[in-house]
């Protein structure tokens, strides 16, 4: 059973070592050009001001958090969509049931106007 | 090897807790969980929990770790390192909480009978694949399945009241308008 994470390991270093990879040769190669505009965080557009830690909107907040929410919802369907012909009926109504009542949560976040954005 | 994939493992999750907890800027700080989580995911499956290893990777390093970096944008954390006031009640709170959990998990750690435990029992090295824990869900879990749906209906009402405001929206004149209105 564990020697078929083999290719997810396998995997996972060569994604860690083509990043390096890139990142290496990049700053090895790549030609030096130093430029105060250059290191601005938006080299074209809008001049930032401040920093990043400041008040922002809430709907933010709330969006992710639904986004949380819905995603542990969507969780559960892996383990019931491979069982589906074996679990039948109860497991049909069983699923029918849980996403009836996300249903419900995400019709009434919609009513109270959470996901509005002006 | 499994002793081998055990202590690496074990090793990234120690070294990036330790890099959470002592790096200044906090987004380093939520940068390195990610890579904790990481971590904790291969030892569930060293443990055979490879349906929690996979959710442990696609919902806490990948959803829950956007709402902690909201969290730390939201705290305004250049404000809090350059009050002195109130650091030293900090220290000390953080300090009780800490030994005291330490006195927790040393207790726990070795009154518990490891050897009795879980590692021997398990003959089933699939115990907690989907298929597994999808059939058991269906079957003799399907109420408590029920109630994680209705917690989280109660978490989505919760983040609607965060917003304490109803925004109705309306087109007059081909124009959107959009009205606010404090919700009790």
């Amino acid at each position: 059973m564990l020697s078929e994470y083999l290719p997810v390991v396998i995997q996972l270093l060569i994604a860690i070592g083509f990043a390096a990879f890139v990142l290496i040769v990049t700053h090895i190669l790549g030609p030096k050009r130093y430029d105060p505009i250059k290191h601005d965080t938006y080299e074209c557009g809008v001049d930032y001001y401040g920093n990043a830690q400041r008040k922002f909107a809430i709907k933010f907040y709330i969006i992710s958090v639904l986004f949380v929410l819905f995603d542990v919802e969507v969780i559960f369907l892996y383990p019931w969509a491979i069982n589906l012909v074996d679990l039948g009926w109860q497991g049909f109504w069983g699923m029918f049931v849980f996403l009836g009542i996300l249903t419900f949560a995400i019709l009434f976040a919609w009513k109270k106007g959470a996901l509005e954005w002006e | 090897m499994i002793k081998i994939a055990f202590i690496i493992l074990s090793l990234i999750s120690i070294f990036s807790a330790l890099m959470v907890i002592s790096r200044k800027n906090p987004v380093a700080s939520v940068l390195w969980l990610v890579f904790h989580f990481f971590g904790i995911a291969g030892l569930y499956v060293l443990l055979g929990a490879h349906f929690l290893a996979a959710v442990q990777i696609i919902v806490y390093a990948g959803a829950i770790m956007v709402l902690f970096l909201f969290v730390v944008m939201m705290l305004n954390l250049n404000l809090v390192n350059n009050e002195k006031r109130g650091k030293i009640i900090g220290k000390s709170i953080g300090a009780v909480v800490s030994g005291l959990v330490l006195v927790l998990f040393t207790y726990s750690i070795r009154t518990t009978k490891w050897n009795e435990l879980f590692f021997n029992q398990v003959t089933d090295q699939e115990w907690g694949t989907a298929v597994k824990l999808g059939s058991l869900l269906f079957s003799n879990w399907l109420v408590p399945f029920q109630i994680v749906g209705i917690l989280l209906f109660a978490a989505v009402i919760g983040v609607v009241a965060l917003m304490k405001r109803k925004i109705t929206r309306k087109v007059e004149n081909g124009i959107v308008i959009t009205q606010e209105e404090d919700v009790a």
